[in-house]
C-alpha cells in the first residue's frame, strides 16, 4: 500500500474505534520489506527477502485503556482489532494520568530529514552478496592467523510508518537502512577468538568500504589472540567507544520516565544534580539528518526535538512520554515509543555523549597501568541502585602503550561512582547507531580476575 | 491424511494437495530439502503498576516461511497472507538459492506421529479475562503485604497460543497446538530514608490456568519481595577468584551458557565453539552429566515436535564428564552427517530456524546441599541469577548473580550485592567437586536469545560446588 492509503487506512482505523465507544484512540501501522545475505567463507550461505506489515491500536474509554494488534489488515481484521482493544478496556483499571497528549504538543518536523534512500531498495541481489564477500576476503586475506569465519551479513531494511490518533493528528514517515557486518574468526595455537566489525547507514553511500569493514573485523579478533587473565586490582578503566557506548545505554535506562516515576532508577529525584564528572554532557536529538535515532515524530504524534539530558555533569532532564510526563508533573520529551500494541513506552533519539578534545590515543598515553576494554558481555547492570559488574575482555595499557590482550575478567563499580569518575573524553564520536559515545576514561574500577 | 485436525488447515482451507504444490515451487530450482512453517499466534498480555491495572493488550499474527536448503545454502521467505499466491510467490523467492533442476517433493504427505507433552484442554488465551486479571491484582497485594518496606509492585501477566503446521519435501507434515503462560512479579523495597532494591520472581510454562492453584501469585509475590527485603542489607561483593557455590534451579543457567550455547551444532560445523571437534574429550569433572529435554511434561522449554517438524528428545550432551554430542537441526545434522536431535527452533515464521537448547539441566549426585555449603570455609553461595551470556569462540560465559550469600566457615553469613560471576566454558566445570542430590528445575520464566531470534527455554541444577570461578565483585 502507499503511504496514504496506510494513512487513510489508520485514520479509518482512529474513527471505528471512536464510533465503538472509544473517546480516545491511537493507531499505529508498519510495513516494512528486509533483505539479507549472509556469506560465510566466500559461498553464499543465506538469502532472505520478505515484507510484511501489522497494525496496533490502543484506546480510552474515559481513563481506562485496551489495546491490541493484528497482521491482518482486511477490513475484518481491523474490526476484530477494534473490538479485541474495546473489550480489553473494559477490565484495566481507571488510571487518572492516562490519556493522549495535548492538542498543542501535536506536530511534526517538517522537511526532509534524511531517512530514506532509495538507493537501498535500487541494489540487486549479487550486489549485495559481492558487497559481504569482498569485506568477508578482505578481514581472511589480511592475515593468516585468519583461518575461519562466522561469515559476512549485507543487511537492507526499508519500512513505512503511520500514526494517527482521535484528536487529528495523522503522520507517515518511510525509512530505509542497510548495513554491512564481518565475524572473522582468528586463531594461534590453542587461542581461538572472534570480533566483528560492521558499517551502517539510510543509503549505500553512508556505508564504509567494504575492504575497510573486513580489515577492522580481523585486527580486532587478532589482537584478542592469546588472551590472559590478569589479577584481581583496582585500575584506571577506558571504555573504546563501541563499550562507552552500552555505558550510554545504561544511562538511558536510569533517565527513563518509568523507572524514574517508580523510584527505580538510581537518577530518580536527582534533577539539577551533579550526578556526572563536568566532562559529561549527553544530549538525546531527532532532529539530526540522516541517523538512526532521528524521527519527525514520537509514537504518540509529538515532533522530535533536542533535550539535554546531562550538561557539564548535571542532571538537567529525564526522557518522558506523555503518560510519564503527567505522573511527574512535567512535560513530555517527545520520548514515546512503542512496538504496535500497549501503552506507550520511551525511547531515545540520538542518545549521545558530547565529544571531548583529546584523542584516543591521547588518552591510551595517559595512563600507566590500565584496563582498555573492548568488549563487554552479560547484564550485571542494576539500574536500580547503579551496582555495575559486567565480563570484559581488552588490552592492558602499560606506560600509555598497548601491552597484551586480556579476557575473562570482570569490570564491576557504581554507576553513581563510574559517572563522576570519568576523567577524559575522547573527540572520537561517531553515530554507528542511535547511542554514540567517544573513547571514555573513568578514574578507577575493579578488575576482578585471579 | 489428518490434515483436517490441523486448526491452520482448517482455518486457511489449506489442503495436502496446496501443501504439495508450494513445496513443488519451493523446489522448482533445485535444492534438496524444503519446508513450510505455518504459524498462528494470539498473545495476551496484563499489567500491574502503581496497583492498578494499567495496561492489557491482545493480538494475533499469522504467517507463513518458506525454507530451501541446497548443499549449504538456505533460502528463505516468508508472507503474512495464507492465500495460494502469496505463499507461491514466497515460495519462488526462497527457492533463487537453489540452482539445478527442478526436485520432486515426496508424496503423498504422510503426518508423522503425535503425542502431546502439554495436554491443556483450554489454554489460558482461550479463557475469559476475569481469571488472568485477578492473578495479576493477587500479585500486587500479595506482594505489597510481605513487608511495609515495600513500596513499589510490578505484575505482569504473559500468555500465547500457537498453532503450527510443518511440512516437508520429505513428505511428513506434522502440526501442534502449543500453549505457554507466565506471571512475573517486581518488588522494589526501601528502609525509611534509605535507597531502593529490587526482587524479581515468576514462574510458567506449557500449562492451563490451573498451574496458578498450585504456583500462586503469591508464591511468586513473596518471592520477589523477599528477594528485595534480602538486598536491603547486601553488603559488597568479592572481587576474583573464590570458591562458589550454586544453589538449585534457576542457576542451572550456568549450563545454559557454560556449555549449552556450545554445543550447538552450527558453530560446531563451521569450528566456530570452544568445543569444536571434542566430542569424547572430558569437558567437566565426572560429576557432571548434563542433558537438554525438550520432553518434559508441561515445561517452558518442551515441544511435541521442534519447529521443524522433528520429535523433541532427551539428549544428552556431557556425560560423567565426557562430552558426548551436539545440539543438531536439519541443516547441521545433514551436513554433519549426524541425527537430528530435536532442537531445530525459530522465534516465528519471519525466522530462519537454527540449533537451539530446550531444557538444560544437570542430573542429580549423591551430596546432601547443606553439607555442600558446610564444606567452604570461605566462598560465595549464589541462589538466584539474572541473565547470562558467552562468547562462542573463546568460550568465555557470564552469569550475574541477583541474590547470593558470602559462605563464612561453612555458614551463609550475609547477602552481598549484585555480582557477575565468569569463567570459561571447557575449563569452568572441571572444578566441580560437589553435586547435590537435590535437583530442581526452574520456575518457567527463561528466555533465550541468539542472532536476533528469542526462544522459551527451562534449565535445571543441583547444589554444586565450584572450587575455582571468577566473581566480579568491589572487593
Amino acid at each position: 500500500m502507499s503511504g496514504d492509503e496506510l494513512a487513510a487506512l489508520a485514520v479509518r482505523t482512529v474513527e471505528q474505534a471512536v464510533q465503538g465507544g472509544a473517546t480516545g484512540a491511537e493507531v499505529t501501522i508498519s510495513e516494512g520489506d528486509e533483505f539479507t545475505t549472509t556469506v560465510r567463507m566466500q559461498q553464499v550461505e543465506t538469502l532472505k527477502e520478505a515484507g510484511s506489515r501489522a497494525a496496533g491500536i490502543r484506546i480510552l474509554i474515559g481513563r481506562r485503556t485496551g489495546s491490541a494488534y493484528t497482521s491482518d489488515l482486511t477490513g475484518e481484521g481491523i474490526r476484530r482489532m477494534v473490538a479485541s482493544a474495546i473489550e480489553l478496556a473494559g477490565i484495566t483499571t481507571d488510571d487518572p494520568f492516562a490519556g493522549l497528549p495535548e492538542p498543542a504538543e501535536l506536530g511534526r518536523i517538517e522537511g526532509d530529514l534524511g531517512l530514506y534512500c532509495a538507493d537501498v531498495e535500487r541494489l540487486a541481489p549479487a550486489e549485495k552478496i559481492e558487497m559481504a564477500q569482498r569485506a568477508e576476503q578482505a578481514a581472511l586475506g589480511l592475515d593468516a592467523r585468519i583461518s575461519n569465519s562466522e561469515g559476512a551479513s549485507f543487511d537492507t531494511y526499508t519500512g513505512r510508518r503511520v500514526f494517527a490518533n482521535s484528536l487529528g493528528f495523522v503522520g507517515e514517515y518511510r525509512a530505509s537502512y542497510c548495513s554491512l557486518s564481518v565475524s572473522p574468526v582468528a586463531r594461534e595455537g590453542g587461542s581461538m577468538e572472534r570480533d566483528y566489525w560492521f558499517s551502517a547507514a539510510r543509503g549505500l553511500s553512508g556505508l564504509e568500504p567494504p575492504e575497510t569493514v573486513g580489515r577492522k573485523a580481523a585486527e580486532r579478533a587478532l589482537r584478542r589472540l592469546g588472551a590472559v587473565k590478569v589479577d584481581t586490582q583496582r585500575v584506571p578503566v577506558i571504555f573504546e567507544p563501541r563499550t562507552a557506548r552500552s555505558l550510554l545505554e545504561n544511562l538511558f535506562e536510569a533517565v527513563h520516565g518509568e523507572s524514574v516515576y517508580r523510584q527505580a532508577s538510581f537518577l530518580a529525584g536527582r534533577l539539577g544534580q551533579k550526578v556526572a564528572s563536568e566532562a559529561f554532557t549527553v544530549v538525546d536529538d531527532a532532529t539530526l539528518p540522516g541517523l538512526f535515532g532521528t524521527s519527525p515524530f514520537d509514537d504518540e504524534g509529538v515532533p522530535g526535538r533536542r533535550t539535554v539530558v546531562v550538561e557539564n555533569g548535571v542532571l538537567k532532564s529525564y526522557l518522558l512520554n506523555t503518560y510519564t510526563a503527567r505522573k511527574l508533573g512535567m512535560k513530555t520529551t517527545g520520548s514515546a515509543s512503542r512496538g504496535l500494541a500497549g501503552n506507550a513506552g520511551i525511547g531515545h533519539g540520538n542518545f549521545f555523549l558530547e565529544k571531548g578534545s583529546r584523542t584516543p590515543e591521547q588518552i591510551v598515553a595517559s595512563v600507566a597501568n590500565g584496563f582498555y576494554v573492548t568488549e563487554l558481555i552479560g547484564f550485571g547492570v542494576n539500574i536500580v541502585t547503579g551496582d555495575y559488574s559486567r565480563g570484559a575482555a581488552g588490552m592492558w595499557i602499560r606506560d600509555g602503550k598497548p601491552a597484551f590482550p586480556v579476557s575473562e575478567v570482570t569490570i564491576a563499580g557504581n554507576l553513581n561512582e563510574m559517572l563522576e569518575g570519568i576523567e577524559q573524553v575522547g573527540s572520537d564520536l561517531e553515530f554507528r547507531g542511535a547511542t554514540a559515545a567517544p573513547t571514555l576514561l573513568i578514574r578507577e574500577m575493579t578488575v576482578g580476575g585471579k | 491424511m489428518g490434515l483436517s485436525q490441523s486448526f491452520l488447515a482448517e482455518k486457511f482451507n489449506i489442503t495436502a494437495r496446496d501443501l504439495e504444490r508450494y513445496l513443488g515451487e519451493a523446489l522448482s530450482r533445485g535444492g534438496q530439502y524444503a519446508d513450510l512453517y505455518f504459524e498462528y499466534l494470539s498473545t495476551s498480555l496484563i499489567s500491574m503498576d502503581d496497583s492498578i491495572v494499567k495496561s492489557a493488550s491482545q493480538g494475533v499474527s499469522v504467517g507463513v516461511g518458506v525454507r530451501v536448503i541446497d548443499g549449504e545454502r538456505t533460502g528463505y521467505a516468508y508472507s503474512d497472507d495464507l492465500s495460494p499466491e502469496a505463499v507461491l510467490k514466497a515460495a519462488r523467492v526462497a527457492a533463487c538459492i537453489a540452482a539445478g533442476p527442478a526436485q520432486v517433493v515426496k508424496t503423498p504427505l504422510e503426518e508423522a506421529a503425535r503425542r502431546n507433552l502439554y495436554p491443556v484442554l483450554t489454554a489460558p488465551t482461550e479463557t475469559g479475562f476475569d481469571v488472568r486479571v485477578d492473578l495479576v491484582k493477587r500479585a500486587d497485594l500479595a506482594a505489597r503485604g510481605y513487608d511495609p518496606r515495600i513500596f513499589q509492585v510490578q505484575a505482569y501477566y504473559a500468555d500465547s497460543l500457537r498453532h503450527v503446521l510443518v511440512a516437508t519435501s520429505e513428505g511428513s507434515v506434522s502440526h501442534d497446538r502449543q500453549p505457554m503462560t507466565r506471571l512475573n512479579v517486581a518488588a522494589l523495597a526501601r528502609e525509611k530514608g534509605g535507597p531502593p532494591q529490587h526482587g524479581r520472581a515468576g514462574g510458567g510454562g506449557r500449562v492451563g490456568l490451573e498451574f496458578f492453584d498450585r504456583k500462586t501469585p503469591e508464591h511468586f509475590a513473596r518471592e520477589a519481595a523477599r528477594q528485595a527485603i534480602v538486598q536491603l542489607g547486601a553488603g559488597e561483593a568479592p572481587a576474583g577468584e573464590t570458591t562458589v557455590v550454586l544453589g538449585p534451579g534457576w542457576p542451572g543457567i550456568l549450563l545454559h551458557e557454560a556449555v549449552g550455547h556450545g554445543l550447538e551444532a552450527d558453530f560446531n560445523r563451521k569450528g566456530t565453539s570452544a568445543f569444536s571437534g571434542r566430542v569424547g574429550e572430558q569437558v567437566a569433572s565426572p560429576l557432571c552429566t548434563v542433558v537438554d529435554d525438550g520432553t518434559i511434561r508441561n515445561r517452558r522449554g518442551s515441544l511435541n515436535v521442534d519447529d521443524e517438524g522433528t520429535p523433541t528428545q532427551r539428549n544428552v550432551l556431557i556425560e560423567n564428564g565426557v562430552l558426548r554430542g551436539y545440539l543438531q537441526d536439519r541443516l547441521s545434522s545433514r551436513i554433519m552427517q549426524g541425527a537430528r536431535t530435536g532442537n531445530g527452533r525459530r522465534e516465528g515464521y519471519q525466522h530462519i530456524p537454527m540449533p537451539r537448547m530446550t531444557n538444560t539441566f544437570m542430573l542429580a549426585g549423591e551430596s546432601d546441599p547443606e553439607e555442600i555449603i558446610r564444606s567452604v570455609s570461605k566462598g560465595l553461595y549464589c541462589a538466584n541469577f539474572g541473565g547470562g551470556q558467552v562468547d562462542i569462540t573463546n568460550g568465555n560465559f557470564v552469569f550475574s548473580a541477583s541474590e547470593s550469600y558470602l559462605i563464612e566457615d561453612g555458614k551463609l553469613t550475609r547477602p552481598v550485592r549484585n555480582a557477575s560471576l565468569i569463567g570459561n566454558g571447557p575449563e569452568a566445570l572441571r572444578y566441580v567437586s560437589m553435586v547435590g542430590r537435590d535437583l530442581q528445575l526452574d520456575e518457567g520464566i527463561g528466555m533465550c536469545g541468539k542472532d536476533g531470534q528469542s526462544v522459551p527455554v527451562g534449565v535445571g541444577i543441583p547444589t554444586i560446588r565450584i572450587d575455582r570461578m571468577t566473581v566480579g565483585g568491589t572487593r
